[in-house]
């Protein structure tokens, strides 16, 4: 099922009385979501994706726009006639019921044709129980579960009434940092076994960019880059999403484009056609350093974290924007650890450079 | 080896310690449950001496060694207890009824609706609390008897079928649930009354069962509005009924008659707060806790 959102916006009434302006969570969201794939919606916090997945839900109503479940306008639909399953932070298990039961609410609720004889939502209940790897726990209470277990029977819950979309609110952030890797293999695996269309809200850019199909940066409640995880990770269209993917994070300097030669500092690092001279903010990937002792990039060596497949060095430089310069380097390159100074060559594709005025992305060739 | 003599003698001191603890606890308990229990013991006592051996005790005796069943029987001869006893039924299982109904609605309207004046309203209902009982009653009678329910069931039942309290302590109950499960419920296709019915109701149920006991207990001790509003013997309650007893012993009180009606009458109560003693315990402390 293909969802599509049409100049979505959702504003709340502000608190304060004299201020009358109006909390705005989306602005004007537009997006098509695929038939069956993983939609990851990324973005710091309170920045309107929670919002967002609320009004998909219908838990919450649009102030402007539109929302269509393949061709069905579902705007005005109450949620509980949208056909949505959804998995909360904090799994919202019914307290009193079995994971059984738990798992076979939903399906009770059902009415009219939809509604399935005893027999057949056990068997339901079982099958998605056996999807999620949870048979053995079906006559257990939610409290007498782990955390892990928990998530799972509300996956399991959401999943049982086959919903049309599966939406997850921020679903990991409860776990360990292993249970995390783990589950998040998890969904990966029952959303290509159920082709359902989902879509996974997190603030953990790692997470959303290693199990999702496409992924969408929000900030303030704008959409700042819909696409492909790799591509929004190579290509990003502004500094905003350039510092917010990837860890360590991108590494930004001030910097100007002067005669066709960039410059960080007083170092010429590349020569760049197409740019007409100007103040820019340059930023380069931490894995876009290469190790050149007649580099034109020089730092001042603070000290090298060895990590075993790679090194990294930390470094600092009077043109960068944070205190310190991290660049990954391959740990059989050979770095002097004593030298005070550390030499780079900038890769092109991995350095972008941003406007100083706008921050959007400045493309060059080299 | 030094280190081990010194970690038992330790182990020793700690032990006896204990033990101290331990009885002058127990000691202090038994003297409690004693007095708290005498009482009880007393009311059995006197049930159970002839009419004649309990008026000629100058001093009351602590134990009896001819123990009669007479009183009992005067108790359901002298008068109607037994007409009493399901008058008594009848009022007390109606008006827990009608009340946990008005309860469970009012509780959840002010814990999961919005509506206009929701929270003005609130703080009105918990004004009322503050109105003493007594200075109600007198409203009510002249309300009853205007609109010509003396000696009615309606009448025994209309006052106290809402109560604010309970109200309150169920909105407080219902008010901890979490919103994600309203959330959740919502998502998973229920209606707001289902919602209340499937999901919060029965998280709830400590809380209600103590609401019905206690409104039982209530109900059954009952004695100055039913005295108020019945003249007429058929509409007698129990309570009514012992005053009835007390008064039945030619001339004095007939208090053994007096004490086998009430041990008839205790006996529902407490076998009712036997089976529910540890759900009653769970309600008060989880509404009483955190609110």
């Amino acid at each position: 099922m293909k969802v599509v959102l049409q100049n979505l916006s959702k504003a709340f009434p502000s608190r304060n009385k004299r201020v009358n302006a109006d909390v705005i969570a989306v602005r004007d969201f537009n997006f098509e979501i695929p038939d069956g794939k993983l939609i990851g919606l990324l973005g710091p916090s309170g920045c309107g994706k929670s919002t967002a997945l609320n009004l998909i839900c219908g838990l919450l109503t649009p102030t402007g726009g539109r929302i269509f479940f393949g061709d069905d306008d579902v705007t005005d639909l109450p949620p509980e006639n949208r056909g949505v399953g959804l998995v909360f932070q904090n799994y919202a298990l019914y307290p009193h019921l079995t994971v059984r039961q738990n798992i076979l609410f939903p399906l009770q609720n059902l009415k009219g044709e939809d509604r399935l004889s005893k027999a057949d939502m056990l068997a339901r209940a079982h099958e998605v129980a056996g999807l999620v790897q949870i048979g053995e726990l079906m006559d257990r209470r939610p409290s007498e579960l782990s955390g892990g277990q928990q998530q799972r029977v509300a996956i399991a819950r959401a999943l049982v009434k086959m919903p049309r979309i599966l939406l997850l609110d921020e679903p990991l952030s409860n776990l360990d940092a292993r249970l995390r890797l783990q589950t998040r293999e998890e969904i990966r695996r029952i959303q290509r076994q159920t082709q359902i269309t989902t879509v996974f809200v997190t603030h953990d850019q790692e997470e959303a960019m290693s199990i999702s199909d496409i992924i969408v940066v929000m900030r303030s409640g704008v959409v700042e880059q819909i696409g492909k995880p790799q591509d929004v990770y190579d290509s990003p269209v502004n500094l905003f999403v350039a510092k917010f993917l990837g860890t360590p994070p991108i590494n930004v300097f001030i910097g100007k484009v002067d005669g066709g030669t960039l410059f960080i500092g007083e170092d010429a690092v590349l020569d760049i056609k197409g740019i007409s001279d100007r103040e820019v903010y340059v930023g380069i990937r931490p894995e876009g350093f290469v190790l050149d002792s007649g580099g034109p990039l020089c730092c001042n060596l603070s000290r090298v974290e060895v990590m075993g497949r790679d090194v990294s060095i930390v470094s600092s430089h009077d043109a960068s924007a944070n205190p310190t310069i991290r660049s990954i380097i391959n740990a059989e390159s050979a770095v002097d650890f004593t030298s005070a100074n550390v030499r780079f060559t900038v890769k092109p594709d991995k350095v972008f450079l941003f406007s100083r005025e706008t921050e959007d992305r400045i493309f060059f060739e080299v | 080896m030094t280190k081990h003599t010194g970690y038992s003698k330790i182990k020793k001191s700690a032990k006896a310690r204990k033990t101290v603890g331990n009885v002058v606890i127990y000691t202090l308990l038994t003297l409690w449950a004693v007095m708290v229990l005498f009482p009880f013991y007393w009311m059995l006592l006197s049930s159970v001496k002839s009419y004649g051996s309990y008026t000629s005790e100058f001093i009351p005796a602590f134990f009896t060694l001819s123990p009669t069943m007479e009183n009992y029987i005067s108790a359901f001869t002298a008068v109607p207890l037994a007409g009493y006893f399901v008058n008594t039924l009848i009022f007390t299982v109606s008006t827990t009824a009608i009340m946990l109904v008005v309860t469970v609605f009012a509780a959840f309207a002010f814990a999961r609706l919005n509506f206009k004046g929701k929270n003005v309203a609130f703080m009105l209902f918990l004004a009322l609390m503050m109105i003493p009982n007594e200075l109600v009653i007198v409203t009510n009678f002249v309300t009853i008897t205007t609109l010509d329910m003396r000696n009615t069931f309606l009448g025994l039942i209309l006052p106290s079928v809402t109560s604010v309290f309970y109200i309150y302590l169920l909105k407080e109950n219902l008010a901890q649930i979490p919103d994600e499960l309203y959330y959740a419920a919502k998502v998973d296709g229920t209606s707001d009354l289902k919602y209340l019915f499937k999901v919060m109701l029965p998280i709830c149920k400590p809380t209600i069962i103590t609401i019905v006991i206690l409104k039982v207990i209530e109900c059954w001790n009952s004695f100055v509005w039913p005295r108020l509003i019945t003249d007429d013997a058929n509409y007698f309650l129990v309570s009514n009924g012992i005053q009835e007893i007390r008064e039945s012993g030619f001339g004095r009180e007939n208090i053994p008659a007096m004490m086998a009606a009430v041990v008839v009458i205790s006996v529902p109560l407490i076998v009712l707060f036997l089976i529910f003693r540890k759900k009653v315990m769970a309600g008060v402390s989880r509404g009483g806790t955190k609110g």
